[in-house]
């Protein structure tokens, strides 16, 4: 009996020095791994700055395009395209995928789509206004120019 | 002696490490800024209908605040050239309160306005009749940068927010920030508007020199 009491005296508590790194590491290995923006950037963005900026409410009715110079211009081409989801579009392209970004809205909200259009700054306003002519015929008409803040000093 | 001490005192004491978690969780927190959906909002005008073409509007010339940007983004503004488009949010914003011959309805925006506002009313017969008639034109070149329109766009916009948060008494940034959530906050935003449309007017850009 005595034996037995010895024995279970010296190992009664767990070491929990190591959980902390073990928190760590799971921490850094989630970090790591994680890709936040699944769709890769094709064309070059440099988002123009601009004072007068407005949020929106439903983040869920934005969809993207990215327009721009390609910045694989050894496959692509110099002048400036459009790219929504993952891929380059021609202009053409843009009514369907504006439907198709609006039937996967809820009913109820397919009339307020609103095209946050990405466009880098060295954009001359030709391909903007082909886009923004075919945005309008796909009846897509918000448009949200993105934009971010202008330091102003006076 | 001393060595059974030294090892019973062997393990780390870990109890500080959830505080260290703890600031560095709390300093990403801070220092994180999320990519938000930022930009200026537009509305397109309505397709063309072959059937239907849009009808003729007669507006007089002194109702319309020309503002033209060519290829080389210089700007013509009524018809004056001008280099950058630095204080055009001044002029647009005068241009605005004009109320060079104001119906019954201006004038009784007229006088609700704040007395900020009224100061800007020049009663110029060579400027807009009252805000309801007052349209901003902005026309630009295949040629010209995004970045010098997004400006010009930019200005226009700024010339309204002014005037907007000037009537409710609240700072431009305050007042565009407005979400409208409530009814108290989608009554401030009509407050501001009421009477003074935005109508700032995208030309389809001509196609010279590009």
């Amino acid at each position: 009996m005595g034996k037995f009491k010895k024995k279970t005296k010296t190992s009664e508590n767990i070491p929990t020095s190591a959980l902390p790194d073990i928190i760590f590491m799971l921490l850094f290995f989630f970090m790591v791994t994680t890709v936040l923006r699944e769709q890769e950037i094709l064309v070059e963005q440099k988002i123009p700055q601009a004072t007068q900026l407005q949020k929106l409410q439903k983040k869920t009715l934005i969809s993207y395009v990215y327009i721009g110079k390609p910045k694989n211009t050894a496959l692509y081409g110099s002048e400036p395209r459009v790219q929504a989801n993952d891929a380059l579009l021609t202009p053409a392209d843009i009514v369907q995928w504006v439907n198709r970004e609006r039937d996967a809205l809820p009913e109820a909200d397919r009339g307020m789509i609103t095209i946050s259009m990405k466009v880098d700054k060295d954009v001359k306003m030709g391909p903007i206004s082909d886009v923004q002519t075919e945005l309008r015929e796909a009846d897509a008409r918000r448009v949200l120019y993105a934009s971010v803040g202008k330091v102003v000093n006076n | 002696m001393a060595k059974s001490k030294s090892r019973m005192s062997q393990e780390v004491n870990a109890g500080s490490m959830a505080d260290i978690a703890f600031l560095l969780l709390i300093f990403f927190l801070v220092t994180t800024t999320i990519a938000s959906d930022k930009g200026i909002l537009n509305v397109l005008p309505p397709k063309l209908d072959p059937n239907n073409p849009p009808p003729e509007i007669d507006k007089n010339e002194r109702n319309i605040f020309t503002i033209l940007v060519n290829a080389n983004d210089d700007l013509l503004v009524e018809g004056e050239y001008r280099e950058s488009a630095d204080g055009l949010d001044e002029d647009i914003k005068a241009f605005v309160l004009n109320f060079g011959a104001p119906d019954e309805d201006a004038q009784a925006i007229f006088n609700s306005l704040p007395q900020s506002l009224r100061a800007e009313a020049r009663r110029d017969p060579e400027s807009s009749d009252h805000p309801g008639e007052a349209v901003v034109s902005i026309k630009t070149n295949r040629g010209t940068s995004y970045e010098k329109y997004l400006e010009v766009f930019d200005l226009a916009k700024k010339a309204y927010f002014d005037i907007y948060a000037e009537r409710v008494n609240l700072e431009t940034a305050e007042y565009r920030a407005l979400p409208g959530n409530d009814d108290a906050e989608k009554a401030l935003i009509e407050k501001g508007k009421e009477g003074i449309p935005m109508a700032i007017s995208i030309a389809e850009p001509d196609k010279i020199g590009s």
